[in-house]
């Protein structure tokens, strides 16, 4: 059975595009001390693009290992929902169903949750296509971003401490479609400024989870 | 070595969270109140990064030239361009208020 085009074609441009920020990852772990090799394994391994670079940006504003581990953790559970989403729809078992989890990410399930109208078996085609595709790209650009801020040095003199705080933006922009998602991201900025000279360097950015259970505690 | 405890470990975490999707009955999750939290969670920490990382310099408040490409970051987001130009506008801006300070 042929593969469905306009999936294939949709998948392949949202991987693409993604992966593109793989450049962004790959020069801020480098810009926080992290070497080229584990940079990449972050990718290859952690595979979840927030996490990733939560984990490297809390390292990066001096917060310790188990700072950076929660906050990534923290941002890694929406892929359990994702999951949760996807088993049933993939339906698969065995070694199939590792793959299908380390490929668990935001865009493989918003592609293949998009595909609903084209059916199920469109709906798979475009959570494994886009889930591998970004896969490739999201490793060969974190590569090169390594590299290229690896051979650029003092991060500071080409931007790349400014880069890493507009990447996140860039990060959150898109997700603040509401009023209510504004303020929520206004307070937790806050939230994070105002605890800065009391807590030790990573762990306001933590409790910012508050924020969000505050803000979620009851519908709206 | 703090570099690799948090290689290891954010990697060992994220592939757990991912597997515990496929693998656990689809009720454990259905609590309405934990989706809510659960969907605000990256709004929360994704803003707080952006202020931690741009306007903090280990506990202090610090506003420098990162506060320049934050701003250029903002304006380019405001006039609709895609990621990449987002983040060297931001890095060019910064660079450039660097050196001249």
């Amino acid at each position: 059975m042929p593969l469905p085009r306009p999936t294939v074609r949709d998948a392949l441009s949202v991987s693409l595009t993604v992966g593109v920020y793989g450049v962004a990852f790959g020069a801020a772990s480098v810009a926080a001390g992290f070497s080229v090799l584990q940079t990449c394994l972050f990718s290859l391994f952690t595979f979840t693009g927030a996490s990733q670079f939560a984990a490297v940006g809390v390292v990066g504003a001096g917060g310790v290992a188990a700072s950076a581990v929660a906050a990534a953790t923290l941002l890694g559970t929406r892929n359990t929902l994702y999951g949760i989403q996807m088993a049933p729809l993939l339906g698969v078992r065995g070694p199939r169903r590792v793959g299908a989890a380390h490929l668990t990410i935001d865009e493989s399930t918003g592609v293949a949750l998009a595909q609903v109208r084209r059916g199920t078996r469109a709906m798979r085609v475009g959570f494994w296509v886009t889930g591998t595709g970004v896969f490739v790209f999201w490793n060969l650009f974190t590569l090169a971003g390594a590299l290229g801020a690896h051979a650029m040095g003092d991060p500071a003199s080409w931007g790349l401490d400014a880069a890493v705080p507009a990447a996140f933006l860039g990060l959150v922009w898109p997700r603040l479609d509401t009023g209510f998602l504004r303020v929520v991201a206004a307070s937790s900025m806050a939230f994070a400024l105002i605890l800065t000279p009391w807590l030790p360097a990573g762990l306001p950015i933590i409790a910012t989870t508050l924020v969000a259970v505050g803000f979620g505690w009851s519908e709206r | 070595m703090t570099m690799w405890i948090v290689v290891v470990a954010t990697s060992v975490a994220a592939f757990a969270l991912k597997l515990a999707g496929h693998l656990v009955p689809q009720r454990w999750f259905a609590n309405a109140r934990l989706q809510r939290i659960n969907a605000l969670v990256p709004v929360a920490l994704l803003s707080a990064l952006v202020v931690a990382q741009g306007l903090v310099t280990k506990t202090h408040v610090v506003l420098d030239h990162r506060l320049a490409g934050l701003a250029a970051a903002l304006a380019a987001l405001f006039a609709r361009a895609p990621f990449p130009v987002v983040v060297v506008a931001a890095a060019l801006t910064s660079a450039v208020v660097y050196h001249v300070h």
